[in-house]
């Protein structure tokens, strides 16, 4: 039995019957579109499947149990968070008031939401030591560019044309320099020192006239807390330039750390991942994005207001005229922010403290179960997850990180973050976030070191892996070379579904 | 299994000069590094390339790499071929993997280049 | 905490293993002068008292309305199996498919949803999603700069405000020119993209234009020559993104069969709830010439080892984790869910059921203008709608607010949407789908009767029902 459903599925295409279907919706008169002209209307239907309900559902029911999720097992995707998502959220998202509420309604009729959104602001703000947040990026990445055009339309005010470059180090997250070139930004790599840190001589080297931010993960992306962190920014404001936090790693350092107090400028916050918002298979998550005092008249409008009266409204156009704009069609993506909202009252100042600890101890605990088996490439106290490599097995075996990975499919287990960050070889990134048990965590490592020593006994079982999955490593150069990208009809150019 | 006829450059790629034309391709090491090649993006017939100017890129699936312009010169001819078949850098990276042929500003800009002994030693050293 | 599984004795064996006394020591590398105090936020609260919280702030929302809204979130009836089949951890609580061996879900559902999109766009290749149709928009413009080494982009008045605005910010990061191309004033074309404007705006020889964006049907409403925009920007060299809704796509001539480039939209109305405006999904189409360009996510069908079916994320030198400072956007973490969403709701409902729920808001929307007509209230354009119109009302922006007093969602002030317009200063949008019913149309049409002053001889509406906000 393999850790995920095994039966591969038809595609709804091939499910298709004409003539299935239909009768959810009561037909319109005859007329209904004569008043369109020819010329503008569809010529030939769309060719979208005919299905039955029960075919719908047996069809995305057996989808899904191809999937690997947190609700089926354990799931230590480094720098993603995977931790238990609540019940309570999902249906808080889903009630009524604020899921059937149209974006463009007036102020007053969307009060309950206003509120939910100010109070939000409020407790991320907190929590982030920043003076002011905006709900409204869609994703972290969308938090980046958001926080960068701030720093970008802060510079240009005070007339300081000339700051092109943006630093961020060789470990950081590849939005980091992707963010800087949609800024209009040049991206300079530091290099990390032999400590996993950033190398600060070579930081300062970089720092000058010209740089307009700098871009740090802290915890970085190896886990680990950049201690050095008040010299780093202390010399960004010397230069001239603001300090960019992103937040990913916040997981760790909940009631320990707060960037805005330490002297960041501006940073974004994954609702996803440390606010346990659901992941969805790629999305969506939010990323609410804090500012200091000095970047408020940059924040994207519409901002929520509370007046005199203790009402809310949003913005008007061109109310604050230095914003730097809308950075999406509305408000934000409010469903998602209801579940953070839900999942921060329901753990309260306590309850987050607990989570930090909670996730640290036990990265820290699955980092000290492994060091015999695997290099630990920084064996110190690590935050919320860690690196292990496995650079001395490839080297003794020929079993290399992806192996491994694949194999511990087939013991139950989804594989942590592999080759990344990208400066550590054969790298693994292991997050068991807060709401693992103590059971979980110890049979994953009782796996991981299962393989170890597969791999020096049987290699071929770990480098052929997996063996209980649907289906076994894929032909990812043919997919690309020759990118079949939509269905196309029963021409015979598909491979049909096996079984 | 580094050809001892070419010239090569510490960013892997090779040159072999034909008269006042060369072949440029990148470099069988290259090749393995980066994976299944999947594509690779050249320049337009006719462009002037400075040496140690991009001239394009190579994606692997999991990889990507600038390519660089190991001397001076104009772009005459691609190599079509790549377009449809780009595994034939990682099948034959010496031949039907070829990238470019460039009419050359100065030949003997080749000569500073690494030699076949020379790029050995570099690649040994990783 | 509720959902922490730690007892004291398991983390006491944590620490012992460790070799630690106390989880502070776990947070000794923070400096000490930046370690921050306790947080300063409210207690634990216990899911009984959180669950009052939540339901007393969801109903200060009103969302008993009749509501007219529309202007790029649109309301519809979706059959419940979608939610039903959301709600499955097996979606919600995975991630990225980056292990295809146990995402075999995600990915084919993907590859379906790129596949259902196709056929709506007639577009070849399909983004597996982005955040909402303002940052489609702009990331389909960006596309149009790449792909031609242009910087000048075009974009039509009639275009979403909030998507040029989106466009806008993107833009000025870029370093990207964007000029509006203003609408017809007056006559049968009113309301529409001025196509002598865009062929002078095109003919300057010294600024070449990237792109040129319009949308179908555009914010008032109102259908476009798309055949002939495209066909002034593909003369000029410059590429044509087309802003679209997917419902209408199902009677309206989809963007390939035009000469679409590029098509960008909102795919909220494919079951997606209005929720005060996201998470929506954010769609992204292409001709196969511009595959490389296109930003986000793409899953491809291939095999495995044994020759069996299987998809699999492909292309992927085009993304941040491994192009970087070069990637074609930094999107990362993007709208899977909304776009599994938008796949069932398309599976349910199915081609027949879709024309359906299209026609049905046409049909709607003829009804509602008649009642709006009778009331008072004429529409202003003379040129083809779908099911979003304008009406005008003297003092616009007063009578709707009054009419929201008398629980009337009155669509949305032109004023408001395109400022300064000229012939949009008395305007209401207003707009009709499936959901629309004549009670509604009737309880509108009689409150603004009653505003307005006017008297009516052939209107059915009745007296309004009372409902203030």
């Amino acid at each position: 039995m393999g850790v995920v459903g095994e039966r591969l599925q038809p595609t709804l295409f091939e499910r298709s019957h004409p003539g299935r279907g239909g009768g959810k919706i009561p037909h319109p008169p005859a007329d209904a579109l004569a008043r369109i002209p020819e010329a503008a209307r569809r010529a030939t239907p769309p060719a979208l499947p005919e299905l039955n309900e029960p075919e719908v559902v047996r069809h995305y029911v057996n989808l899904s149990q191809l999937n690997y999720a947190v609700d089926t097992g354990f799931y230590p995707l480094g720098s993603c968070t995977m931790k238990y998502n609540p019940k309570i959220d999902e249906w808080a998202a889903r009630l009524p008031g604020f899921a059937g509420l149209h974006p463009m309604a007036p102020d007053a009729v969307a009060q309950g939401t206003l509120e939910l959104l100010f109070e939000l602001e409020a407790i991320l703000a907190e929590i982030s030591g920043m003076d002011a947040v905006t709900l409204q990026p869609a994703a972290g990445a969308h938090g980046e560019l958001t926080g960068i055009l701030m720093v970008r339309a802060y510079h240009r005010d005070r007339g300081d044309t000339e700051r092109t470059e943006v630093l961020v180090p060789d470990s950081s997250h590849g939005t980091n320099p992707a963010t800087a070139t949609m800024a209009g930004f040049r991206t300079i790599t530091i290099p990390s020192a032999a400590d996993g840190g950033v190398d600060v001589d070579a930081f300062r080297a970089a720092l000058g006239p010209r740089t307009a931010a700098i871009m740090i993960t802290n915890p970085s992306t190896l886990g680990l807390f950049e201690s050095r962190i008040g010299e780093l920014l202390e010399a960004t404001h010397v230069a001239g330039a603001l300090a960019y936090m992103d937040g990913a790693n916040l997981n760790a350092i909940l009631g320990r750390f707060r960037p805005g107090q330490a002297g960041f400028d501006v940073m974004h916050i994954n609702t996803h991942k440390t606010f346990s918002t659901p992941h969805g298979g790629g999305g969506p998550g939010a990323g609410p994005v804090g500012v200091r005092a000095h970047l408020v008249p940059y924040l994207p409008s519409p901002r929520v207001v509370r007046e005199d009266d203790g009402t809310f409204r949003l913005e008007r156009d061109g109310e604050r005229p230095a914003s730097i704009g809308r950075v999406r069609s509305f408000t934000g993506s409010i469903g998602v922010l209801v579940r953070a909202y839900a999942y921060l009252r329901a753990h309260g100042a306590s309850g987050l403290a607990e989570v930090s600890d909670d996730a640290v101890l036990a990265a820290n605990y699955l980092r000290a179960r492994l060091r015999d088996a695997y290099r630990i490439p920084f064996d110190r106290a690590c935050k919320h997850e860690f690196v292990a490599s496995a650079s001395e097995i490839r080297q003794r075996t020929g079993v290399r990180t992806l192996d491994i990975a694949k194999r511990l499919i087939d013991k139950g287990f989804h594989p942590p973050t592999i080759y990344f960050p990208l400066t550590v070889e054969e790298g693994m990134l292991i997050e068991p976030t807060e709401t693992e048990s103590l059971e979980t965590l110890d049979a994953f490592a009782d796996a991981l070191i299962e393989i170890a020593g597969e791999a020096a006994s049987d290699p071929a079982v770990v480098t052929s892996a997996p063996h209980e999955a649907p289906v076994r490593r894929l032909d990812e150069a043919t997919a690309a070379r020759q990118p079949n990208l939509r269905w196309r009809g029963m021409t015979g150019a598909q491979t049909p579904c096996p079984d | 299994m580094v050809p001892g006829d070419l010239r090569y450059t510490k960013d892997h790629e090779w040159i072999r000069v034909e008269g006042d034309e060369a072949l440029v391709g990148i470099t069988e090491y290259a090749a393995d590094q980066l994976g299944d090649i999947v594509f690779v993006e050249l320049p337009d017939v006719g462009r002037a390339l400075d040496a140690h100017a991009t001239f394009g890129v190579v994606e692997s699936v999991k990889a990507v790499s600038d390519l660089y312009a190991p001397i001076g010169g104009e772009v005459v001819a691609t190599n079509d071929a790549l377009s449809g078949r780009p595994e034939l850098v990682n099948d034959d990276p010496y031949g039907e993997g070829w990238m470019l042929r460039v009419r050359l500003a100065d030949a003997a800009q080749a000569e500073g280049l690494l030699d076949a002994a020379a790029y050995e030693q570099l690649i040994a050293e990783g | 905490m509720p959902y922490g599984p730690h007892t004291a004795d398991d983390r006491a064996r944590m620490l012992a293993r460790i070799g630690i006394d106390a989880v502070d020591r776990l947070f000794d590398d923070i400096p000490a002068d930046l370690r921050s105090g306790p947080l300063r936020l409210d207690p634990p609260e216990p899911e009984l008292e959180l669950t009052a919280r939540l339901v007393a702030l969801a109903g200060r929302n009103r969302v008993d309305l009749a509501s007219f809204l529309g202007a790029g979130a649109y309301r519809h009836w979706t059959p419940p199996v979608v939610d039903q089949l959301l709600l499955r951890g097996e979606w919600y609580t995975a991630y990225t498919p980056y292990q295809p061996e146990v995402s075999q879900g995600t990915l084919q559902s993907i590859y379906e949803y790129q596949s259902l999109l196709a056929e709506l766009t007639g577009l070849d290749v399909v983004s597996a999603s982005h955040y909402d149709g303002g940052a489609a928009t702009a990331e389909a413009a960006l596309m149009t700069c790449r792909a031609t080494r242009r910087e000048r982009l075009l974009v039509s008045r009639a275009v979403h405000p909030h998507y040029r605005e989106t466009l806008a910010t993107y833009a000025r990061g870029a370093g990207l020119t964007v000029e509006e191309i203003p609408l017809v004033p007056d006559g049968d074309a009113a309301g529409t993209t001025d196509l002598d404007a865009l062929g002078r705006l095109l003919g300057d020889a010294e600024r070449p234009v990237a792109g040129v964006v319009a949308a179908q049907p555009n914010v008032l409403g109102l259908l476009e020559e798309m055949p002939a925009i495209g066909a002034a920007a593909h003369a000029a060299g410059a590429l044509f993104v087309a802003v679209v809704e997917p419902v209408s796509l199902a009677v309206l001539a989809p963007p390939g069969e035009y000469g679409a480039d590029i098509a960008a939209g909102e795919g909220q109305p494919l079951g997606i709830p209005l929720q005060y405006g996201g998470p929506y999904l954010g769609i992204v189409a292409c001709t196969e010439p511009l595959i490389r360009q296109i930003p986000g996510r793409l899953v491809g069908m291939t095999t495995d080892l044994d020759g069996k079916r299987a998809f699999v994320m492909t292309m992927r030198a085009r993304e941040q984790d491994i192009r970087r400072e070069k990637a074609a956007s930094n999107i990362c973490t993007n709208q899977a869910l909304l776009a599994l969403a938008a796949s069932i709701y398309l599976a349910a409902i199915g081609p027949h059921g879709l024309r359906d729920v299209a026609a049905s808001g046409a049909a709607r929307a003829t009804e509602l203008e008649a009642a709006l007509a009778a009331a008072g209230a004429p529409r202003i354009h003379a040129g083809a709608y779908l099911n979003e119109l304008v009406v005008r009302v003297p003092d616009a922006g007063a009578v709707h607010a009054r009419l929201l007093e008398r629980g009337v969602l009155a669509g949305i002030p032109t004023a408001h949407l395109l400022p300064g317009e000229p012939g949009l200063e008395d305007g209401l949008l207003v707009c009709a789908t499936e959901v629309t019913t004549t009670a509604d149309i009737e309880r509108f049409a009689g409150a603004l009767r009653d505003e307005l002053g006017a008297s009516s001889t052939n209107g059915t509406a009745q007296s309004p029902v009372a409902g203030a906000a």
